[in-house]
């Protein structure tokens, strides 16, 4: 009688919880749907009516205003440039620390290491105001170099590829190393080939945080042919701020390159996640 | 060369392009910021050395004939906004684990929700804070509109000074209530070792009373580790929903230190001051990180 009951229970529950999720999933799409519903409205329909949810006729024309009249398409090349630059930059700076800090042995391995560690917790805050003055010095302020320069060291992206590094087995090292490999090819072709997914699960990572990065570039640069995506879209909202359909236009643009890398880069994230987790 | 300097040299060799640019770009800024702290420097005249005189303005209190008030009440006000929006911490993390649990059961389609529930996550950056910036509209907006339907009318959001900052949480609670965290606690929640719910079944524990006592516990370490980060990210939060959403308003109700530092130091040209705020939020996560690393490496064993 009992099991009957629970049984009946336990169907209860999962009806319940997929109407739960059901709902959670809507309020999650609805917000993003609105977002590229208004996108293609024209502007001087009756855009704001949730009577008139779906446009009768996609207007595309929003994002080629958005594209020609905003300097938006020099900004989305601005974005490109610097983010794949600090990408790669920045894994292949930490892919070497990494292996010096997970294999070579040298004088003072261990705590360099920890200082590292230690500066992981500096707020971006801290570092900013002298990064600036900094900038000045160089007079790299509204150039390239001060958008790429900075972001192609990372602490982080060399912590996590060590604790990587660490799980190869050391046989397969050696095997390079009576082959006669000296360390940069057991670095170049031994751990590099292996860690493919910790490269680009770092990859991914560093993409999306440098592609929607904001302050550095709001301080660095003045010239519109210097902003990158973010800037350029805060800038446009000072400017356009009541045009919600353009505005809506240019955060889909913005949106689009990190929705692509995430579906080719899906199962990544997942152990990235859990890879930055194992902070000890 | 003997063999130890030579491997001295090939470790060096591969850390010198990161060494070097983490010296020049964090080491020598961090260090910067601090003897920052004890100038005033508008960047356009040569520096003055003031000593502490930069903390006893932003940390000090005076007293005058109307009795004690603070030297600089902005920044304590900022610094409760900054601790009032990291309340949105524990209640994320609390829709976190419950759709992570939700999720566990034996769900079809689990890989599909997960998607979906991650996908504010993705999206995040200044784009979905125009799009709330966009749903916020008190005439026009998604939420103003829905509300109407059902006969309420919204409030006025981000331009109301008591709705601004639970306007920004809501936000935050549908950015991340199905990201990092919800996935780092959907990992614990399979490391759990089924035996102990078995056991506890067979005792006749009830759902909540295994939640309670087997579920939870054994979740430490998540919780532990997504609060930890949560806090030290929270100290520093705020900066781009106030510069892009608010401009830290209605009447400073959004502005938090993070937004404060970067107008004294970019729109205020107060380098000095600027950086002594900034040394203040650095004491505030050195905190929090030290009782992460009393704490976290004895009752945390990671996912």
């Amino acid at each position: 009688m009992s099991r009957v009951a629970d049984q009946h229970a336990r169907r209860i529950v999962y009806g319940l919880s997929y109407v739960f999720l059901i709902g959670v999933g809507i309020s999650m799409l609805a917000p993003l749907l609105w977002m590229l519903v208004t996108s293609i409205k024209s502007p001087d329909a009756d855009v704001m009516s949730l009577a008139k949810w779906l446009p009768d006729k996609a207007h595309w024309g929003n994002y080629r205003k958005v594209m020609v009249e905003t300097n938006f398409a020099r900004a989305l090349f601005n974005s490109f440039l610097v983010t794949i630059s600090v990408t790669v930059g920045q894994v292949f700076t930490s892919s070497l620390a990494a292996y010096a800090f997970a294999r070579l042995e040298f004088r003072g391995r261990d705590k360099f290491f920890l200082g590292y560690l230690a500066t992981m917790m500096i707020p971006a805050a801290v570092t900013t105001i002298p990064l600036f003055i900094l900038m000045r010095y160089l007079r790299w302020v509204n150039t390239y170099w001060a958008l790429l320069v900075p972001g192609m060291f990372s602490a982080y992206g060399t912590f996590m590829l060590r604790q990587f590094f660490m799980t190869i087995p050391k046989e397969l090292e050696d095997a390079a190393i009576i082959d006669g490999c000296g360390p940069l090819g057991v670095y170049w072709n031994v751990i590099l080939p292996l860690s493919k997914p910790a490269l680009a699960t770092l990859s991914i990572l560093t993409f999306m945080g440098s592609w929607r990065s904001f302050m550095w570039p709001l301080i660095i640069t003045h010239t519109r042919d210097m902003f990158t995506l973010p800037v350029a879209l805060a800038q446009f909202q000072e400017m356009y701020g009541v045009q919600w359909t353009l505005m809506m236009a240019g955060s889909v643009i913005m949106i689009i390159p990190m929705l692509i890398v995430f579906i080719f880069g899906q199962r990544y994230f997942v152990e990235g996640i859990q890879l930055g987790a194992i902070k000890g | 060369m003997s063999g130890k300097r030579r491997s001295n040299l090939i470790g060096f060799a591969f850390l010198a392009p990161n060494m070097t640019g983490f010296l020049v770009f964090t080491l020598i800024p961090v260090t910067a910021a601090f003897g920052l702290s004890l100038f005033e420097w508008n960047l356009f005249q040569p520096p003055q050395f003031v000593g502490l005189r930069n903390f006893v303005d932003l940390l000090g209190i005076s007293r005058d004939e109307a009795g004690w008030y603070c030297n600089d009440p902005r920044f304590w006000k900022f610094l409760g906004n900054t601790l009032f929006l990291m309340v949105n911490i524990p209640i994320c993390m609390a829709a976190s684990l419950f759709l992570a649990i939700v999720l566990n059961q034996k769900i079809k389609g689990r890989v599909i929700f997960r998607t979906v529930f991650y996908l504010p996550t993705i999206c995040s950056g200044i784009g979905i804070m125009l799009l709330w910036m966009w749903v916020f509209n008190p005439e026009f907006g998604l939420a103003n509109s829905v509300l109407k339907l059902v006969g309420i009318k919204g409030p006025l959001w981000l331009k109301s000074y008591h709705w601004a900052k639970p306007s920004i949480m809501l936000m935050g609670l549908w950015g991340a209530m199905g990201g990092t965290s919800m996935i780092l606690y959907l990992a614990g929640l399979q490391g759990v070792p089924p035996q102990l719910y078995e056991a506890a079944e067979i005792d006749g524990a009830s759902t909540w009373q295994q939640f309670r006592h087997i579920t939870f516990p054994m979740l430490t370490p998540t919780t532990f580790f997504i609060f930890i980060t949560g806090v030290i990210g929270g100290f520093q939060g705020g900066f781009q929903a106030a510069y892009v959403m608010t401009q830290g308003g209605p009447d400073g109700a959004t502005s938090t230190v993070s937004y404060y530092i970067y107008n004294h130091a970019f729109q205020w040209f107060n380098m000095g001051y600027a950086a002594a705020i900034s040394v203040v939020l650095f004491g505030l996560v050195f905190v929090v990180t030290l009782i992460n690393w009393k704490f976290g490496g004895k009752k945390v064993n990671y996912v």
